[in-house]
């Protein structure tokens, strides 16, 4: 069973393949993990060669898109690390409040959790209706999902239970409509929301915002490719704007680090000078 | 603290110890840190379930049985002899090529997220014969799938012995799934550990 494991040099046959064919470069992906979720999928679909597996990637685009969302890690919930949402109704939204008009980037959203949990805060803090939320990801399948803002009713307890340690005091159900097993969020949240599909790797700065998150994306990108979005997010970013990353990514050794200043013990940097 | 960037070039490593465990392995860790002495000659990974939010706690404790260097893995950080790295709560660990670290935040794996076997597979595509690995007291399957593959690709594979395990069933099922090298009792697994890392050969001494 173990002979048939996807090996390195393969992987990087997979991706000379994807990038010719399709366009879409995940050379500059961390190897480890690619390696991880492509040796998944090839196990899971029952490929008897590498071979097969690689014809059917090159001849089927259709296959192409399953392997696109099941090679990208689309894990994500509401209100993840309580005390990051908490620093940001405490810190950052009051700041924030100030703006005529908020403009907030979720790059890498994925189905699109965190997106409604800002915009919730948002809506809490009296600002929802002068914010524009962006929520952006490599695969358009968990953009739709995204979209519709239903997701299983089975997670509720745990965000309520998330809600509540970030510091929301209402009844967390009031945002939903539970329906047999699925929620579906309050569609005053979602009409404040654009999604769409991007690539951090290949596609350009479409907007100015004042808030940028990013969070458990770059953990997956090789060090050259990280610099390349932190400038991306660099020139995406207002000045005094506010980047926000993974409880276990850091700025602090990017080429934008010196003109960045983390704002309390949270992952979050302030802009504090425009690039030279 | 003085920052050190842990991106700087450290001497290559070709050997590495991962652990892995579960309920009730913490004893053995400790005792196992306090015996292999502050001239263990290859880096310590350890990847130990646990719930969120007492990580400093457990790097304050590992740090009071050894003086080498405890930290828990940054992303992209190299890997350096004289170091015991923890993986942090709710993160996969994984190796590149380059010996550093990744982390990856995709699913939990027998529940469980650090998980055992994904980061004995990927140091064995790594480390091949000079990949040691112990698997300790635990309540669940993670580990046996991944320390298999080890055996595979020609490391050393260790587990406690279930009799003398806390929890018996993680280390009872890497011995119901293949032929583990060595078995080890509880109270002798520091020593044995120690032995192993000032061993010469890349693959550890002959049953």
């Amino acid at each position: 069973m173990e002979s048939n494991a996807i090996r390195y040099e393969e992987v990087e046959l997979l991706l000379n393949d994807l990038y010719a064919q399709y366009g879409y470069d995940f050379s500059e992906y961390s190897k480890a993990s690619l390696q991880r979720r492509i040796h998944r999928l090839f196990t899971l679909d029952k490929f008897p060669s590498f071979a097969e597996f690689r014809y059917r990637l090159q001849s089927d685009s259709h296959y192409f898109r399953r392997f696109v969302e099941e090679i990208t890690v689309n894990v994500t919930e509401m209100l993840r690390d309580p005390s990051f949402y908490r620093a940001l109704r405490t810190t950052i939204l009051p700041v924030l409040s100030t703006y005529p008009f908020i403009r907030i980037w979720h790059a890498g959203c994925s189905t699109g959790e965190e997106v409604y949990s800002v915009a919730i805060l948002l809506k809490e803090a009296g600002l929802l209706h002068k914010s524009l939320l962006y929520g952006t990801d490599i695969n358009p399948q968990v953009i739709d999902k995204a979209r519709k803002g239903i997701f299983p009713v089975s997670q509720m307890q745990k965000y309520s239970e998330n809600y509540i340690q970030s510091g929301g005091v209402r009844d967390f159900s009031s945002y939903y409509t539970a329906n047999y097993h699925l929620a579906k969020f309050d569609s005053a949240l979602t009409a404040k929301m654009i999604f769409s599909a991007h690539n951090l790797v290949s596609d350009f700065s479409f907007n100015e915002f004042q808030l940028i998150l990013c969070r458990n994306t770059l953990i997956y990108f090789e060090r050259d490719l990280q610099s390349k979005v932190f400038k991306l997010f660099d020139y995406s970013l207002e000045n005094f704007g506010y980047l926000a990353l993974g409880s276990k990514e850091s700025l602090r050794f990017s080429p934008i680090a010196d003109r960045y200043r983390q704002v309390g013990k949270e992952k979050i940097w302030r802009k504090i000078h425009e690039a030279g | 603290m003085k920052p050190v960037d842990p991106h700087a070039i450290p001497p290559p490593v070709s050997r590495l110890l991962v652990i892995g465990g579960s309920a009730g392995s913490l004893q053995v860790i400790l005792s196992l840190l306090a015996a292999i002495g502050d001239d263990f000659p290859m880096p310590v990974l350890i990847v130990l379930h646990r719930n969120g939010g007492f990580e400093s706690s457990l790097e304050d404790l590992f740090s009071t049985r050894t003086n080498l260097a405890i930290k828990e893995v940054e992303e992209k950080e190299l890997l350096r002899t004289g170091t015991v790295y923890l993986c942090p709560a709710d993160y996969h660990v994984l190796l590149e090529k380059d010996y550093s670290f990744s982390l990856d935040y995709s699913e939990r794996i027998h529940f469980s997220r650090p998980s055992i076997d994904v980061t004995f597979r990927s140091a064995a595509d790594i480390f091949g014969p000079g990949l040691i690995c112990l698997l300790l007291s635990g309540g669940n399957a993670d580990g046996a799938e991944g320390m298999q593959y080890v055996q595979e690709k020609g490391g050393v594979t260790i587990v406690q012995d279930p009799a003398t395990a806390d929890v018996p069933y993680m280390p009872q099922q890497a011995i119901s799934r293949m032929n583990v090298d060595f078995i080890i009792p509880t109270d002798e697994i520091p020593g044995f550990v120690r032995q192993l890392g000032r061993s010469e050969s890349p693959s550890g001494p002959h049953k």
